[in-house]
């Protein structure tokens, strides 16, 4: 890697496709990859093969009948998704919210989240050519799909929140549950931490690869474990608290993990897993502190149903997703349906810096930068 | 315009921040550049806290927002175009927040219509690529001085911009129709072709052994 040549016009440079259909693009994009042999020059993602037109339906259906669309931006970690639009949509219509909603929802957003991070660590994991922690990643993954399944009868498209609540109460008995997989889960990442985190070969492949440095973080606008990853220490759940993690995480000592830089240099593709894992640890921390709450509150008050639902003006909501900050913007002009609605995803912002963190990567290497950076097509396009 | 000069007056309540932040624009940037501080409360009630400015000024304003110590709003959270065709203009919504100081701020630019363009701030925000990219490729609004303005989810060779309220979509994309029967109107032909007319089965009743139109 000592010296490449980044502009040279002798013929040997090669113009390849990767994707729509490749296995690690974690969905249908498309690179544009300009190669020198293997090492790459340029690689210019090509977005748009998932655009569903999500932000033109919403302009087409009620603010309640857009909920499930909302899972579709986002269909491994859907949950926080509907959390944006219930919260953009609350805010717009200066609608209240039952604490026992706000714990569900908490509840529900952070179970959601560790199956989401399940995906990431064992696909990138499998990306680079571990295929063992994969099937242990999406084993735990199973267990908190049925439990989503058992709280709102979905796996994966949960359509749980709703404007004002969320659908459905818990059970006790559900509660057991929960309780006795957060007990199960907790040794499983020390055991995926001795299987892959801290491998040998793991992380001499993806120390100080694609460094993202504070600065350029920021500036690129990358956001939730990316962000963290770089050093920058910014958590909306505990920066900007919303629903009720204002109160659960100064009861569990919350301190925002940040990249480190253990095994190379703060921001580094490692990093970037490392740090999802610890974000593991403090779900099931989260989810442990919620249950205990929600006891205090009032079984089977959960959604207050908004009367009329014709809000005018205009609300942003932020919401910490698995793949960090989605903004959501509606605007609503006093009819049934919104006249606006944006999301702007943590995917589409980390597939920005794509093309200029590719400069002079290997081409295995582009595989181990989309994957730390948890890129999930569905969110890029919408 | 009493909004503006709230921060001199010996007021009991400080100012809020979008208050502040529109008076310390209009002392850079001279006067005018700050067309209206909406606060965050309304008599009407809550609205987003929001500065609206001379679009052809914006990329001055958030200069001055990103680097000022004051505001110091690093971070562009998201960038909304919405279309009026009532008032025939369209409506640019950048949102800014700060990392260093928590601040948040909501800045708005209207471009008329008919010629909707304005500067880009890709060198002074790069994650101002993909989002002014979109908002082009969606709504048409133009951005003076992108390195590379062209359509990011549609294909290049899409006419018309779909989020636009008046967009209609054509009937054919290369030959391939935009749309298709409901499916719905195809059961109910395939049941007038294939069924006898006789009343469905009651819900619950045993399957008919013998098949349809028996």
């Amino acid at each position: 890697m000592s010296e490449i040549v980044l502009a040279r016009d002798d013929g040997e440079e090669m113009t390849l496709s990767m994707g729509p259909q490749h296995p690690s693009t974690h969905g249908v994009i498309r690179f544009i990859l300009k190669t020198d042999g293997e090492i790459m020059r340029e690689a210019e993602p090509d977005v748009g093969y998932l655009h569903r037109a999500i932000e033109s339906i919403a302009e087409k259906c009620t603010y309640e009948g857009f909920m499930p669309y909302t899972d579709r931006v986002d269909y491994v970690c859907a949950m926080t998704a509907n959390h944006a639009w219930a919260a953009a949509v609350e805010k717009l219509a200066g609608l209240e919210v039952p604490p026992r909603a706000h714990y569900l929802r908490i509840i529900s957003d952070e179970l959601n989240r560790i199956s989401s991070h399940c995906i990431a660590l064992g696909a990138m994991a499998m990306d680079l050519g571990a295929v063992t922690p994969f099937p242990y990643a999406l084993r735990e993954r199973e267990y908190v799909n049925d439990l989503l399944e058992e709280l709102c009868g979905a796996r994966l498209t949960y359509n749980y929140h709703r404007i004002g609540g969320v659908g459905w109460d818990m059970t006790e008995a559900w509660r057991d549950k929960v309780l006795a997989f957060l007990d199960h889960f907790e040794p499983v990442i020390d055991e995926f931490d001795r299987l892959i985190t801290f491998n040998e070969i793991f992380v001499k492949r993806l120390a100080k690869l694609a460094v993202i440095g504070a600065d350029e973080a920021i500036a690129f606008g990358l956001v939730g474990p990316n962000l963290r990853a770089a050093g920058v220490s910014y958590d909306l759940r505990a920066d900007r608290p919303y629903a009720l993690y204002g109160k659960v995480l100064p009861a569990i000592g919350w301190s925002t993990p940040v990249g480190q830089g253990l095994m190379g240099e703060v921001g580094d593709a490692w990093d970037r897993f490392w740090l999802r894992v610890q974000e593991w640890r403090w779900s099931v921390r989260i989810v442990r502190e919620a249950l205990g709450q929600i006891q205090q509150t009032t079984r089977g008050e959960f959604w207050i149903k908004p009367k009329r639902l014709r809000p005018k003006g205009d609300a942003f909501s932020r919401i910490e997703t698995a793949r960090g900050q989605m903004d959501c913007y509606v605007v609503g002009d006093g009819t049934p349906q919104a006249y606006r609605a944006r999301f702007r995803t943590g995917s589409f912002n980390a597939m920005g810096i794509i093309r200029s963190k590719s400069r002079g990567l290997m081409v295995a290497d582009l595989v181990a930068l989309i994957a730390s950076l948890d890129v999930v097509a569905p969110e890029i396009d919408r | 315009m009493a909004d503006r000069e709230a921060p001199d007056a010996p007021e009991v309540v400080p100012p809020s921040f979008e208050v502040q932040a529109g008076a310390w624009l209009e002392e850079t940037l001279g006067p005018g550049t700050v067309l209206r501080v909406q606060p965050a409360v309304a008599k009407d009630g809550p609205r987003e806290p929001s500065l609206e400015v001379l679009p052809a000024r914006i990329a001055d304003v958030l200069r001055f927002l990103r680097d000022d110590p004051r505001t110091r709003l690093g971070f562009l959270a998201n960038l909304s175009a919405v279309d009026w065709p009532a008032r025939s203009a369209i409506e640019l919504v950048y949102h800014l927040s700060s990392y260093a100081t928590g601040h948040e701020l909501t800045v708005r630019a209207q471009v008329p219509r008919l010629e909707p363009s304005l500067p880009s701030v890709v060198g002074l925000f790069p994650v101002a690529d993909w989002l002014e990219r979109e908002q082009y490729d969606l709504l048409g609004v133009v951005f003076q001085g992108h390195p590379e303005l062209r359509r990011l989810l549609m294909p290049d060779d899409w006419q018309g911009f779909p989020l636009r309220k008046d967009y209609v979509e054509g009937k054919f994309y290369r030959g391939m129709p935009t749309s298709r029967p409901s499916p719905m109107d195809l059961l109910l032909h395939y049941d007038r072709e294939h069924r006898s007319p006789a009343a469905p089965p009651p819900p619950g009743a045993p399957p008919d052994e013998k098949g349809p139109g028996a």
